[in-house]
Order: structure tokens, then sequence, then C-alpha cells
């Protein structure tokens, strides 16, 4: 019970602020404005006031209403880190499929939420830029998808609740020949199966 | 459509009109295979002559007139003259030797002649075409066709082989065609024409993305990657049935290509972890692993004479072109120039290989030897030009380019010139492949 207080407050508070840093160390490394993923505002529920005076009606009791507060927070808690982790995508240079600092960050924060909701799979997405040609950037999508994949497997998720899949540059995010485009369309993305 | 096609060819009757002199062919020089399109030689096909008086004909005279001379034209080898310049009459001008005032053809300028008649008579197409050189007043190529109204185009077809053989001492590409990815539905799939642009057929309804087509050496299979059920998978696709099997392994399965006059194919396998290029079976039983490499290996495109492979790799570090000959092993580089070289495709006559150079976030294409010596660039500063595949005689070059805005099909002779668009289609065009020519 009180491990699930201290995972609930880890994700509303400590996620958001990781989250931020990630946007931070992005906006140092990268010369021309950077292209974020908004993660959505993580939906805090304050616990309600505890109720002092003891009621001798039947009703929910102290405990249970603690509880219940306890729980939906932490399912908004959960339901944002959930959102953030399919709407965070990590970026990758031009023709390379190396984990940049910035995208470990991200990973990292990826593979806790894993870990912590087992019950949960994964596909990821692969994907180039525009630039180069169909079938080699398919095969640089795979080796996209699969670095990320391994580097989540290092922090300990299981690899068999990780697919990956190669798009190649067959479905960009970004339409456009800017350099703006292209580096948002050099990303691995994250679903939850 | 394949089926019709052969029971309609053979019901042609070709007979040769008149025998050529040995000396007339071993005399032709006209085509400086060099660099055959420094020069194009001056051409001059009239109106055909109609040899009864039907309206059909009156229609066919202009009809098969324009066809052999677009046909011709779209080799590069020809500039076709403007009628409007003619001294000559088809109606009342003769259309063989003894009846050719050849002085009123050198007169506008033609070195090449070509004349025709056409009759058109209870259902049966008789056509003859002549080639004349217009210099020596001499017939190089005289030709009758007895056949049907549906067997028109394979006339042509066939007269316009016999032309560029005499020329050139190869075949052509008349009977030859082009498979390449168009998105008109909107999903990418595979479609083919003839060598030409025209007759487009839809081969693929899967409203996926499907993509990098190949033609088995006999025409028969269609290899080409998609995503349909999910992940990048190879197909092939038996083009008279529609019969379509998928490949199954784990990973991707990218750029198949046909082993020259085998029902093999080589393509690149992640299954084992490690993007490598294998040689299969048709139907995709693994025959052997032909890379050996950490890191990308993809796109391979055979030598003629299926010894070797070229391929991409990037082992070096950037995306660059490589050959291996499959007997020894041994492998050497064969780019250098630029750090981004992909798509080799190998010249039929096994002396070139054309890829895609990316400079400056811009593809273009290139050719080069095969030792690796004078990369030759052939587009300039017109968008992406990407793709390129070499038609059978390995005089023309057909690619996409992005010049007019979305990615379309254009052809170019190989050494560069006469760039032009293929076709015309809703949808963007990507991916051609020319076939080798099929028996029709």
């Amino acid at each position: 019970m009180r491990r699930n207080i201290w995972l609930a407050m880890l994700l509303v508070f400590i996620v958001p602020a990781m989250l931020l840093t990630v946007s931070c160390a992005k906006k140092e490394m990268a010369v021309e404005e950077p292209v974020v993923q908004a993660a959505p505002e993580p939906v805090v529920q304050e616990p309600e006031p505890v109720v002092e005076e003891p009621s001798e009606e039947i009703g929910p009791s102290e405990e249970e209403l603690r509880e219940q507060a306890r729980a939906a927070a932490e399912e908004a808690a959960r339901q944002a880190a959930l959102g953030a982790f399919t709407q965070q995508h990590i970026l990758f240079a031009f023709d390379s499929s190396a984990l940049t600092p910035a995208a470990q960050q991200i990973l990292k924060i990826k593979a806790e939420l894993m870990m912590a909701n087992t019950g949960i799979n994964a596909t990821i997405e692969g994907h180039c830029d525009a630039r180069g040609t169909e079938a080699y950037n398919i095969a640089l999508g795979e080796r996209r998808a699969e670095a990320a994949k391994t580097f989540l497997v290092d922090l300990g998720v299981d690899p068999r609740r990780l697919t990956t899949i190669s798009y190649g540059e067959e479905r960009l995010l970004e339409l456009g020949n800017t350099e703006e485009a292209h580096e948002a369309n050099r990303r691995c993305q994250f679903l939850i199966d | 459509m394949m089926k019709k096609r052969n029971i309609l060819s053979t019901t042609v009757l070709f007979v040769l009109f008149l025998l050529l002199p040995a000396r007339v062919s071993a005399q032709v020089k006209f085509i400086d295979l060099t660099n055959p399109f420094l020069r194009k030689i001056p051409m001059a096909v009239p109106v055909f002559k109609a040899m009864g008086d039907s309206g059909d004909e009156a229609r066919l005279v202009v009809e098969i007139a324009d066809q052999v001379a677009a046909m011709l034209e779209f080799t590069g080898y020809f500039a076709l003259l403007d009628r409007g310049a003619f001294l000559y009459d088809p109606k009342k001008g003769g259309i063989t030797a003894a009846d050719l005032k050849f002085a009123n053809w050198t007169a506008v300028g033609a070195e090449l002649l070509i004349t025709g008649g056409v009759q058109f008579q209870d259902g049966a197409l008789n056509l003859e075409m002549r080639l004349f050189d217009t210099v020596k007043a001499s017939l190089l190529i005289g030709k009758r066709y007895n056949g049907r109204p549906d067997d028109q185009r394979t006339i042509v077809k066939r007269f316009c082989t016999e032309v560029i053989h005499l020329l050139t001492k190869n075949r052509g590409f008349f009977n030859s065609r082009i498979a390449f990815i168009s998105t008109g539905n909107g999903h990418k799939e595979l479609y083919v024409c003839e060598f030409d642009g025209t007759g487009v057929q839809q081969i693929t309804q899967k409203k996926s993305i499907t993509t990098t087509p190949d033609w088995s050496s006999d025409g028969r299979h269609m290899a080409f990657t998609s995503f349909a059920r999910g992940a990048a998978q190879i197909y092939v696709h038996d083009l008279a049935s529609g019969i379509e099997t998928h490949f199954r392994y784990r990973g991707v399965q990218i750029s198949p290509r046909w082993a020259p006059g085998r029902f093999e194919l080589a393509a690149t396998l992640s299954f084992a972890g490690d993007q490598e290029i294998y040689l299969l079976t048709g139907g995709g039983k693994m025959i052997k692993r032909l890379t050996q490499s950490p890191g990308i290996d993809v796109e391979p495109s055979w030598s003629p004479n299926g010894k070797r492979i070229a391929f991409v790799s990037k082992r070096a570090g950037t995306p660059q072109i490589y050959v291996k000959d499959l007997e020894s092993g041994q492998t050497y580089r064969l780019t250098y120039q630029g750090r981004y070289n992909t798509q080799p495709s190998w010249s039929p006559k096994g002396d070139k290989i054309a890829y895609s150079s990316m400079e400056n976030g811009q593809l273009d294409i290139y050719v080069i030897d095969i030792e690796g010596n004078h990369p030759i660039k052939l587009t300039h500063n017109q968008g992406d030009n990407e793709a390129p595949t070499w038609s059978p005689d390995g005089s023309l070059i057909a690619f996409s380019s992005t010049r007019e805005g979305g990615s379309r099909i254009f052809v170019m002779t190989a050494f560069g010139t006469d760039q032009r668009r293929l076709l015309v289609l809703p949808g963007k065009q990507s991916h051609p492949r020319w076939s080798p020519n099929l028996t029709p």
C-alpha cells in the first residue's frame, strides 16, 4: 500500500519534472528550435479532506474514502504517464540509429513505466525522414527501433513485452522539406498494445 | 490478359517481303554506339498509303504511321521530321524504292525514311513497311505483316524492333514493360505499363504500402515489399493467375531482386538479428546467406550473368555501394564519392551500375563503371531523382523525380539526355522497374 502511494507520487510529480528536464536538455543541444511533443497535463486529483468527526452512519469509512481518493489519483497519474509514453518520441540524427542522451532520458522513463505496469506490452515503431531512399530507410528504421528496444531491455524490461516494426519513410509525422520536419520524422514512436 | 496476348500474337504472320542483300546490313553504320544520342538521325515517317478505299484505312494510315514514329522517337536515336515540310503526297506517291524520289527526302534533311501501306479488309489487317537509306537510295528493311486489328501494336513493335536491330545490333526494348508504384487510389499499389507508359494496369489492391517491385526474368512473377500484414514483408505475385505468396521470416524483409534466369531471389532479411542479404527460392525457402557484415546490407542488384551482386552496405559508416563475387566471396567497394549512395542497378550489358546519390539533401542519379571509375551525374538541380532502372537493351534509364512537384516517373537516355515524363496518372508514382523483353 505504502509503495503504491510512493509510486503515485513518483508518477504525478517526478515524471512531469523529468519530462521538463528532457525538454530543457534538448533545447540546449539543438541549435534550431526543437520539435517538442507536448505531454498532456497530468490531472492531479487532491485527496478529499478527511472528515474528522466520527460518524455512526453507514457509509464509506475514513479508510475507504482515503483509499478511493488514492486509487483515483493513482489512476489519473497512470493515464498521464501512459499518455506521455505514447506521445514522447525519441529523435535521431540523420542516417543514425545511435541513441542521443535526450533519447536515453526518455527511454529511462518509459522503462520505469513498463516495469511499474507489468500488464502492458509495447510496440516500438522506427521511422526515418523523407530524404533517404526507401529500402535503406526501412532497414534504418528497424535499427532505430531495435536500438530503443535493446536499451529498454538493458534497463530490465522483459524483451517479450516489446515488439519492433519499421516503417522507413512511409509514415512521416511532418510533411515539408524543412530541417525541423526532417528532425521530427527521424524518430521512434511507442504504442501500447 | 497474358493468355489472350499469346493467342493473338500467334495469329500474326509476318513474311519477309524482300530479302535483304547481306552486304546492306553490313554497311549500315548510322548509330555510333559509343554515344548514340549525341547526334540524332533525321528520320521521316510520312503518312502511310491506303491500299484500298475503306474509311478504316483512311484512319489507320495516319494512326499506324504515328505509332511507328512515336515508338522509334522514344528510343532517343532519331529526330522525327515534321510532315508539313515533306515534298510528298502519300495518296499519290509510291512507297517502294522504284516509286520514291529520294532527292525529295534528302532535300528535307531525312537520312532514313519509313514508308508503309495499309490494307484493311474482311477483318484482316495487312501492313507493309519499309525502311530506306535516303542518301544511298537503298532499301534497308522491307516487311509485310498479316494479322487482325488487335495485332496492330504488336506488328508495329515487330517492325520497329527490326529497325533497331539493324541499326544497333540489339533487340531494343519494345517488348518490355515497366512496373511502378502509384498512389492513385490513396495507397501505394503496384502497377505495370508498356515501355512507353501506355496500357497502365493496376496489379495489387492491398490498400497498404507496397514498394520496390522487381520482375522475374521471364516476366511471369513480380516480387515486392508490402506492409499489408503489418511489417514489411516480401510478396511474390504470379501475374497471370494473380496468386500471391508472402515470405515468413521475423524482422524486416526488404528489396527482393530476382536472380537472372532463375526462380530465386536475393533479399534483405533481419531474422538473425542483423540485416543481411540472403538467396531464397521464389517460394521463400532459404538457400544461403550472401553477405556477412554487421550493419545494414540492402538492395542487391544482380550482374546480368548472375555471378555477382551489387548492394548497399553501411559497413564503412555511410551507405555505399559494394560489389560481391558470389563464387570467390570477394567484395570491393564501388562508390567513394559522396556520403549516401544507394539503389544500385546493374546495366544489362554488365559494364555499368546506375545508382542514387544524395548531396546536400538532394538525390540524383549517377552511372559508374563496374571498376568504380568515372561516376557521372545524369540529373541536375531538378528535385529528387532516384530509383534508376535500365531498359533491357541498356539504352534508356527510367527513374522517379520530384521535378514537377510530386514524384513522377521519367525516362532518359543512358547518357542523361532526353529526360521526359513517362506517363500522366493521378497520385504519385515511384519505383519504376523495367522488365526484360517479354515474349508477347
